[in-house]
């Protein structure tokens, strides 16, 4: 598959915002499109930098963060916020760029941290120094989780829309079962896996290196949107933009949509992949949850939470998601709570539930989702910013 | 042989509750095209207000269980013809969106039917005879079974009489069949949309108290296992179809009760393989109409 990257500025800011009107955006001048990827990489490169200095600051975010940033609670919680970004960016490349609407994707996740985690185990007699066991456990896990996806890709790729969504759910719901069913002892069932951490290097275990943990999440997550960035501005990703909104007509151009399908199903499977990897290290272990299909639908409602048409949205999504889902736990068992009279104490205390209306609430209302509130802003407009999900459909 | 007749009968009655869901499911996607994820809720709340009002005015009689069916499939009619009123319709034509909200919907009502009831499952009494067992040809089948199968016919009868003998049934199908076509008849399509939605729940509610009498316990994930295999029913029925909805309920119910006997529990995987199957050999699935 040819990958170049288009370097002509006005075309790739027009696909990385997915702006609805390039009208607007052309009129502005070849100067504002040229002078704003600039912004952009400089924003991106100091907001990288500021979290990367976080856990050496002590901010204290009362309500929104359990403590000062430089507490291992609070970097567990938002290496954790960052992994699930990571995953619901890797889900929004499917989704929201190829219009391939899973309910499989938690399976590479667990493929990922139960992949790793039973890696570890197996190698661990081998009379390898510890380095090269965990690099070899990488490896394989990546390339497990590489041929996983290019089984699952292949035969669910063969059908569209609600048959490929289908099938896809069956797969992970296949996963699902043999997690929980626990065959020979390897994903310890309900119970679930926990890291053997002979192999893993020092720097990666116990709560005193959990700011180690905290940079390499924010690794893999400026790592997975580097690949999305690149993906998603080569030629497989506009064939893949543009397959989503019209096949026939991509197909009588005389290209073939299902490589590009293919392709793009992997690097995102691979990526959630990459994060569960992350996961199974930060948690140190695995639950069976990962693999449900409720997880799945969590990310969904994580990415169109932020925002299905931006690639930030994903990131905003799964942060906020994150942090909320702590925060509303730790609201759940506060005093407060308790004192309110049953019929608002009885659904307040229940985390799910809030966020479960808030998405209904974002679905209906917001369309756009957290990313498309600035755009509904300037624009004014009441309509949906980016009609993609239509053809999602199709 | 009392073996497989047991097996074959236990398929059936589990097939009867699979059905009980897929056929709401399936009318539902056939008709709007909206996959809805919220039907497990609809079967859970039934199955909770049911088994409420049920315990309440006589405890594990059978004018208990009747009425908690009664109660069961009011609730669900309601509650999904709400949904329908005040969600759904506001999302006209966006069929993913459609789908989005009813996985909100089925996300904050499992959380909070855990909230209000508890995540133990609670233990419901029923009558005595459904408790006990009837042998046939050798095989000792649990009671609970007829029950299920026989209110799976009857639902499966009634809605076939509903669809076929009246004017609204006639609307439904042809709606089904080609929706622009009746729309461009001068026929508000859109009206019998709360109808489909007020069938199914009903169907659902009656599956719920109905499950809570299989299982033996009501629980805030009653509705959500149910549902997974509700919705490989109906993609291996066909989306659309009744009639394939109920032989792939059978299909499925029979086919999981030997893989759990003789392969040693792995109906569900077995289940699984044959949906990736169905679905790569005949993509619309046994009786679907052409995509």
């Amino acid at each position: 598959m040819n990958q170049q990257l288009t370097d002509s500025a006005p075309a790739s800011t027009g696909s990385a915002t997915e702006a609805p009107a390039p009208a607007p955006d052309g009129k502005a001048g070849g100067e504002a499109s040229t002078r704003r990827p600039l912004a952009l990489l400089i924003g991106g490169i100091a907001l990288v930098v500021v979290l990367a200095i976080l856990p050496l600051l002590a901010i204290e975010i009362p309500g929104v963060l359990p403590g000062p940033t430089y507490t291992p609670g609070t970097l567990q919680l938002l290496a954790y916020a960052m992994l699930i970004a990571a995953l619901a960016l890797s889900y929004r490349m499917m989704f929201g760029l190829a219009g391939l609407l899973s309910f499989g994707h938690a399976l590479f996740f667990a493929a990922g941290a139960y992949g790793l985690g039973m890696a570890l185990e197996y190698f661990a007699p081998v009379e390898w120094p510890s380095e090269l066991i965990f690099l070899a456990s990488i490896v394989v896990t990546l390339v497990f989780g590489i041929v996983l996806a290019a089984t699952v890709g292949s035969l669910a790729l063969r059908v569209t829309g609600i048959s490929f969504a289908m099938v896809t759910l069956a797969f992970a719901q296949a996963g699902s079962v043999l997690i929980r069913r626990n065959p020979g002892g390897a994903t310890g069932g309900d119970e679930g896996l926990s890291l053997d951490i002979a192999n893993v290097p020092d720097a990666l275990v116990g709560v005193l290196n959990t700011r180690n943990l905290y940079w390499l999440a924010l690794g893999i997550l400026v790592f997975v949107y580097l690949v999305v960035l690149w993906v998603e501005r080569s030629r497989a990703g506009h064939v893949a933009e543009a397959t989503r909104e019209n096949e026939l007509r991509v197909r009588v151009l005389g290209i073939r949509p299902y490589r590009v399908k293919f392709l793009i199903f992997i690097v995102a499977s691979t990526l959630a992949a990459i994060a569960g990897m992350g996961y199974l290290l930060l948690q140190s272990g695995a639950a069976p949850r990962i693999a449900t299909a409720d997880f799945t639908l969590t990310i969904l409602v994580i990415v169109v939470l932020g925002g299905v048409g931006y690639r930030w949205g994903a990131i905003v999504g799964g942060i906020v998601y994150t942090l909320l889902d702590q925060r509303l736990t730790a609201l759940a068992g506060s005093d407060f709570i308790a004192g309110l009279p049953a019929v608002l104490r009885v659904p307040l205390s229940e985390p799910l539930f809030i966020l479960g209306t808030l998405f209904i609430l974002v679905v209906l209302f917001l369309p756009g989702g957290i990313a498309g509130i600035p755009q509904r802003i300037r624009t004014g407009r009441k309509q949906h910013p980016v009609e993609s999900e239509e053809a999602a459909d199709a | 042989m009392s073996t497989v007749l047991l097996l074959v009968i236990t398929g059936l009655g589990l097939g009867a509750l699979y059905f009980l869901v897929a056929s709401g499911l399936s009318l539902i996607y056939g008709l709007m095209g909206v996959l809805n994820f919220a039907h497990g809720a609809f079967l859970t709340i039934a199955a909770f207000l049911g088994w409420e009002v049920g315990r309440r005015v006589s405890d594990g009689t059978w004018w208990g269980l009747l009425l908690s069916a009664l109660v069961g499939m009011i609730v669900g009619a309601i509650v999904a013809a709400a949904t329908e009123y005040f969600l759904i319709r506001r999302l006209y034509e966006r069929h993913i969106e459609q789908a989005l909200v009813t996985v909100g919907l089925s996300l904050a009502s499992v959380a909070l039917f855990e909230g209000i009831w508890g995540t133990d499952p609670i233990y419901t009494a029923k009558p005595d005879w459904l408790t006990q067992t009837t042998e046939i040809l050798g095989a000792k089948i649990p009671n609970d079974r007829f029950l299920l199968i026989a209110c799976a016919a009857l639902v499966l009868g009634g809605i076939v009489l509903f669809l076929r003998r009246t004017r609204y049934g006639l609307i439904i199908r042809a709606g089904v069949e080609n929706r622009s076509m009746v729309t461009a008849l001068g026929i508000d399509v859109r009206r019998s949309f709360t109808l489909v939605f007020a069938i199914g729940g009903a169907a659902a509610g009656l599956g719920g108290v109905l499950a809570s009498v299989y299982y033996g316990y009501v629980s805030a994930h009653l509705g959500s296992v149910l549902l997974i295999f509700a919705f490989i029913v109906t993609v291996i029925g066909g989306l659309g179809s009744l009639t394939g909805a109920a032989i792939a309920s059978v299909l499925v119910a029979v086919l999981q009760q030997f893989a759990n006997f003789y392969l040693g529990g792995t109906g569900d995987l077995v289940v699984v393989i044959a949906l990736a199957a169905v679905l790569l050999v005949r993509p619309r699935g046994l009786m679907g109409k052409v995509a």
